[in-house]
């Protein structure tokens, strides 16, 4: 794991392969506890929060239908966007990860699913369940890393288009499900080369991503707002806010997730012939939580678990919360850190290192040289000395 | 939630084509029907499900399950058995069963089921059911029914292979308050019942059985194997000295059935049976994994070790398999096992997929961390 043997207090350096392979055991055993009592509380759990969210859907869009009275206005935008951060992050996000497959009800099942999104189901679970859950944090296989338009770790190169990656990130935080289904897409990449362009393959993707597009845009802003009548814009006004307001806090909830100050990445190298205790400990240490209310977990679809989420991403969701203080007890066990914090200071400490790294990552030294010549520039600097200047 | 659309019948007015495309523009990328079934999961157009609606004891293990069919429910010809999906801890299960009942002019449909020992959905079903769960059905089928034209006819039945044969004389001879009813249509028929129980107390309907006998409209012959000793087929001449006329209709478990087809063969007579069980899966260590469906891959048979992800072994073999993390976490290597047993090998965990019992689709397994556990047939 070289990028983390580069810094000065190497996270992992106490640990014996022994201790990793043990601490592999013992998450499974965390894993296989929960396994072995899954059942029929967890599935009327999953059924009641569809069953709510999708009666929260309607009444929301039925007082929409009179949004040209304020207050039913502020009531429907807020109960839509409500129901729509809620089918995203605790429904959709996880039954596409297959955490209630088990069940085997077709009708909430991984293969099955679609979810109130730009990105159609199909591609999501491929970028998202299949490289960055597989490749966490590592750099150039990830591309949750900065989503391949910004700089988030100081090892990513830095070139002068990252400059504006704050301007980046807010306009990706407004538009979030369109910037899912652009990366889903790998549409930098895809768009790149003629050849790439033309491709049958991606064409195919894009083809069905752009048929997702029409009829998510269809349904929000135009058969709602005609069925509202003398309220239509009120109604496509109200639906535009419910959609900003669901990319704006998934788009806060994720960036919490791999982003903050703490969080470790790994080099290309480092991953491979990884062994499952090295593949935990990477996800322990490539992932952050949220700490919070019961209301706030739920809203961010227990993504604020997200280090045991990243450990047991098929895990019923519910049970994160249950698990956390045996995981948090390992990290101590180990001697890691269990990186935390509340949803105000972990957004604004995502947001810092966005902003930093827009930069060079010896931008303020270079500046200090200048000013002070005659202090002792060491001729090799890590990057970590670099980054806490 | 469904990805399929329904299909709009071309000869209904266009208008109310109209609406159902509005509607479900209104509501992608769920379908209306994702909304409606939270209130009305029996409407007309849902899938097909029931409600129970009561449960009475037949004996210390067995009950009568009365469902309420959704709007759909076809209808069903006594003998005939319908598979009924029930969750378990949360898991989906499917089941087949005699229906007990002939139509019944509530509307509602029976079963009778009999707790096995270490039967996860029988047990289930006669000790935890409650009325108001709802269940997924399918429509009834069986080719086990009752000639409609009248005749003499031998049933044998074998413990809770008498279910289906209940629902026939239900049918033929209804028992209201005032008793037996004697309809014209039943005049046609002579039937024996041969009943095959290990004891006296553990025979379900004993008495319905007893009850129409003592009316004259059957006759019953009642076997227990703690008291008359296990039935040996030959002895059906003497049982049933009639028994050259008529024809048999038998309901068993599958040593009775085919003793009592070799016994019917030999004597060149008429023999329907009824056994819902017709595999008996071995779990072992690793085995052949069938491919069939319509990949690339169709039609290749892979020998997998039990220590081998199928996903590898069928690579190996050449055979194109979705794939994606291969360490068990991102489904994106899924597919439906139709028959036979896989372990999970983090876990042990053996998950089998049984014709007629699991789902007709096949139950999903995860390729990549599964092996065979026996022979097997993927959906691919």
């Amino acid at each position: 794991m070289t990028v983390l043997q580069k810094k000065a207090h190497n996270p992992i350096g106490h640990l014996t392969p022994e201790d990793i392979e043990q601490l592999g055991v013992e998450l499974d055993a965390i894993r296989q506890s929960v396994i072995d009592t899954r059942g029929a509380d967890d599935a009327a759990y999953i059924r009641k929060v569809i069953d709510a969210q999708r009666k929260l859907e309607l009444g929301s869009r039925a007082i929409l239908l009179i949004s040209m009275f304020p207050p039913a206005w502020v009531v429907g935008t807020a109960g839509l966007a409500v129901a729509k951060i809620i089918e995203n992050m605790e429904i959709g996000h996880n039954v596409m990860h297959g955490q209630w497959d088990w069940m085997r009800d077709p009708k909430i099942h991984s293969t099955t699913w679609e979810w109130d999104n730009a990105s159609p189901s199909e591609q999501w679970k491929h970028s998202h369940n299949e490289l960055h859950h597989t490749y966490t944090n590592v750099i150039g296989k990830d591309n949750d890393l900065g989503y391949g338009i910004m700089r988030v770790d100081e090892d990513q190169r830095w070139v002068p288009f990252y400059t504006a990656q704050p301007l980046w990130n807010f306009v990706n935080a407004c538009f979030f499900e369109y910037g899912i289904a652009a990366y889903d897409l790998e549409l930098g990449k895809n768009l790149a080369t003629k050849e790439r362009r033309n491709d049958p393959e991606f064409r195919a993707r894009a083809k069905v991503t752009l048929k997702k597009i029409r009829n998510q845009m269809t349904k929000d802003y135009v058969i709602h707002p005609l069925v509202s009548g003398p309220s239509f814009l009120n109604t496509l006004a109200a639906n535009a806010t419910a959609n900003l307001i669901r990319n704006l806090w998934t788009h806060s909830v994720i960036m919490c997730g791999h982003f903050p100050e703490g969080v470790e990445t790994f080099e290309r190298k480092s991953i491979v012939g990884e062994t499952r205790g090295e593949w935990y400990l990477r996800q322990m240490l490539g992932s952050a939580n949220i700490s919070g209310s019961k209301a706030m977990h739920f809203m961010t679809g227990n993504l604020s678990f997200q280090i045991e989420h990243h450990l047991f991403p098929d895990l019923p969701s519910n049970r994160y919360q249950q698990i956390a203080p045996q995981v948090q007890a390992l990290f101590e066990k180990y001697g890691l850190t269990y990186t935390t914090g509340s949803l105000p200071r972990q957004v604004a400490s995502a947001w810092k290192k966005v902003i930093r790294l827009s930069l060079p990552n010896n931008f303020g030294r270079k500046a200090r040289a200048k000013v002070l010549p005659m202090l002792p520039v060491p001729t090799r600097r890590t990057v970590d000395d670099a980054a806490a200047a | 939630m469904s990805l399929t659309a329904p299909s709009t019948r071309p000869d209904r007015p266009s208008l109310r084509r109209r609406l159902v495309r509005l509607a479900e523009r209104a509501t992608t990328p769920l379908l209306p029907a994702d909304y409606l079934d939270l209130f009305d999961p029996l409407r007309p157009g849902a899938d097909l499900r029931g409600r129970i609606v009561e449960v009475h004891p037949e004996t210390a293990d067995a009950a009568t399950i009365v469902i309420r069919p959704g709007a759909d429910w076809a209808g069903h010809v006594p003998g005939q058995y319908v598979r009924i999906g029930v969750d378990v801890d949360g898991i989906r299960q499917w089941r087949a069963y005699s229906l007990t009942h002939g139509p019944r002019p509530d509307g509602f449909i029976s079963i009778t089921v009999k707790a096995v020992p270490g039967g996860l959905v029988s047990t289930h079903l006669v000790r935890e059911s409650r009325p108001g769960t709802l269940v997924h059905l399918e429509q009834a089928q069986g080719e086990f029914v009752l000639p409609t034209d009248g005749g003499k006819f031998l049933f044998v039945t074998a413990g809770s292979g008498v279910t289906p044969v209940i629902g026939m004389l239900r049918n033929l001879y209804p028992v209201a308050d005032g008793g037996v009813v004697r309809l014209a249509r039943a005049a046609a028929y002579d039937i024996v019942v041969l009943h095959v129980a290990p004891s006296e107390p553990d025979s379900i309907f004993i008495d319905n059985l007893r009850a129409l006998d003592a009316a004259g409209l059957i006759r019953l012959v009642a076997r227990y194997d703690d008291e008359h000793g296990v039935l040996d087929v030959a002895d059906l001449e003497t049982l049933v000295p009639d028994l050259h006329e008529r024809s048999t209709l038998a309901c068993g478990p599958g040593g009775l059935l085919d003793a009592l087809q070799d016994h019917h063969d030999a004597r060149g007579l008429d023999l329907l049976t009824e056994q819902f069980r017709v595999t008996t899966l071995v779990v072992g260590e690793g085995g052949t994994v069938d491919f069939t469906g319509s990949s690339s891959g169709a039609g290749t048979t892979v020998d997998a070790d039990g220590a081998t992800p199928i996903l590898d072994a069928a690579e190996a073999a050449g055979v194109l398999m979705p794939s994606g993390c291969r360490m068990g976490i991102c489904f994106g290597c899924v597919l439906p096992l139709k028959e036979g047993a896989v372990r999970d090998l983090r876990t042990g965990a053996v998950t089998t997929a049984t014709p007629g019992e699991t789902e007709g689709s096949g139950v999903p397994i995860q390729t990549c961390i599964s092996a065979a556990a026996g022979a097997c047939v993927i959906d691919h």
